[in-house]
This record gives structure tokens, sequence and C-alpha cells, in this order.
């Protein structure tokens, strides 16, 4: 079973690296972006079967280790399965 | 007094607070990272700078739940003295032993220069070689220092007078262009509820030697080495 997780910062929380990546995109005139925020992906192969289990096991994985839940969110996402 | 300084992979100033605590007249042994176990009798662990697990997923994420670190928390929960410094500091707070975060500094560079920290309190066992309200000159060198707590974090550090250091300018004047990063209440340094764990990111341990700038951060270990 595939999945991914994203882990963003939550609203409210500066982004300085999304603020540049924003400002060096309307230096491009790559045009009608409002804001930018940065974020991670994490492409994980599960042996779990089970949707349930895989979701249940990968917030288990965010919660202790992916996210850093003080100023991040983070959300679960089963791809496909085998 | 008897220190431990954790050695992860990817720390690199484990040898300046090693001569650090010995200068000032401390016992003090690097310890493996593998390690399950402190020394019998450490009063003191110290997690040292650098870049454990070269900074991979967040600066200290990893470092921070290796099975050494549940005998940190023993150690800090009995009341044992903690210092995390740089990114030690990263690993406390990713550890769960100090509260808040630090994120990318504010103006996104690496920051390595001489800073001045304003001592917020003197009556602490990292401090009591220093006067409260003393300006120091220490080095700065992070990319990660920026201090961010919520509302709550902040308000619970001021009240109960848990910050320790705050960066300030050559004549003490706290904040503005004497703040490196954009730490929030210009924060270099906390203390746990206990003042028995702390964290910081100057070095004051590269501060210890006229040869090499100044003398200023020697007052943090013989604080520390002047206890029992």
């Amino acid at each position: 079973m595939k999945a991914r997780v994203t882990v963003t910062l939550k609203n409210g929380i500066l982004d300085p690296q999304g603020k540049a990546i924003e400002g060096a995109l309307k230096s491009l005139e790559v045009e009608g972006i409002e804001s930018v925020r940065q974020g991670k992906i994490f492409d994980i192969e599960l042996a779990a079967a089970d949707r349930g289990a895989a979701e249940a096991l990968l917030r288990r994985a965010c919660e202790k280790l992916l996210a850093n839940q003080v100023v991040e969110n983070f959300h679960v996402e089963i791809l496909a399965a085998q | 007094m008897k220190a431990a300084v954790l050695l992860f992979p990817g720390s690199n100033r484990e040898g300046d607070a090693l001569r650090a605590l010995k200068a000032a007249g401390a016992e003090a042994a690097i310890v493996w990272h593998r390690e399950r176990e402190l020394p019998q009798g450490v009063d003191l662990v110290v997690l040292p700078g650098g870049f454990s697990y070269g900074d991979y997923l967040r600066c200290g994420a990893i470092a921070a739940r290796e099975p050494i670190m549940d005998a940190v928390r023993a150690h800090a929960a009995r009341g044992g003295l903690v210092l995390g410094i740089c990114n030690g500091f990263q690993i406390l707070v990713e550890s769960g032993l100090l509260p808040g975060v630090l994120m990318r500094n504010a103006n996104l560079r690496f920051i390595c220069r001489m800073q001045h920290l304003s001592v917020a309190r003197a009556d602490t066992p990292f401090a009591s070689h220093y006067e409260t309200g003393q300006v120091i000159k220490v080095a700065i060198a992070h990319g990660e220092g920026n201090y961010i707590g919520d509302a709550e974090t902040i308000a619970r550090l001021e009240g109960e007078g848990l910050v320790a250091f705050r960066y300030c300018d050559a004549n003490g004047a706290i904040g503005g262009t004497g703040n490196p990063n954009g730490s929030m209440n210009d924060i270099a340094g906390i203390y746990s509820e206990r003042f028995n764990v702390l964290g910081l990111m100057p070095h004051p341990e590269n501060l210890i030697d006229p040869l090499v700038g100044g003398t200023d951060g020697i007052g943090m270990f013989e604080s520390l080495a002047a206890r029992a």
C-alpha cells in the first residue's frame, strides 16, 4: 500500500522560506500568485493491507516524528492499495 | 560536578563543551549516543552544538527521539541538570524537555558572529557567576534560532521568569537590532519550570579563553562546577 503524508506549517506561523519563494516567483514575473507556504511531502510504502490500520499507523508516525505539532499540521492520504 | 557530554552523529561542539567544563573544574566525559544509560553519578548532561543527523527532517528531531534521551528525561525528572547549547537547545525543544520551537532565522541566513546577551536572572545553577542584567559577549552560529512559542507558552515563560538570556546590543539595550534571528521577546535561552534544564542558542563554551576573543562564557561553567 502506498501513502502520502503532507506536513504544512500552521496558519499564523511565519514562513520565511515561503515568503522568499513568493518573492522569487514575483521577480520571475510569474503573475497571479497571492502567497506561498512551503511544506514537506513523505511518500511511504506500507506492509499493511487494511486502510484503516494504515491510516492509524501513519497518524502515529506523524505524531511521534514526522510533524512538530507545535507549529505543523499533517495530512495522511492513502494513494493506492497494491 | 560530574558532567556527561552527549555525542550524536553530526555534533561538532562536544570538544568545546568538554574543554569549558574542565577549565571550570568539572569532571567531564563524552558519552556516545547509542548508550542507553547515563554514567553513574552524573550531575549534568550537556547536549552540544552541531548538526545532529545532518539537521534532517527538523533540527534536533531525530536525536530527540533516541533511547538515550529517555535517560536524559529521567535525569531531568529527578532534578538533574541538563544544558542544551545551539543544536542541543533544538534537541531539548524537540524532545519536549523545553517548550516552543526554533524556526529558520527571520532573515533566512546562517548567522555566525559575536553577540551580546543580557542575563535575565543570576539565581540559577547555570548563572550564579553572573549578575542579573549583566551584558555578556559570546558567539552565535545558527540557521534555525528563531524562538517561537504560542501566546500561552510565551506568557508562561515571562510570568514564571523562565527566560534565561535575551539578545541585546553592546549597551544592554534588549531587542531591536540586537535581535539577530527574530526570536519572540528577544529570547536567546530558556529554563524549565524547576530551573534545572537550560537551552540556549549562543555558545558560551567558545568564550572561555582570552586567546580566542573573550572569557564571558566561562561564568556559566564556573556556576555549574561550583555546585556539589
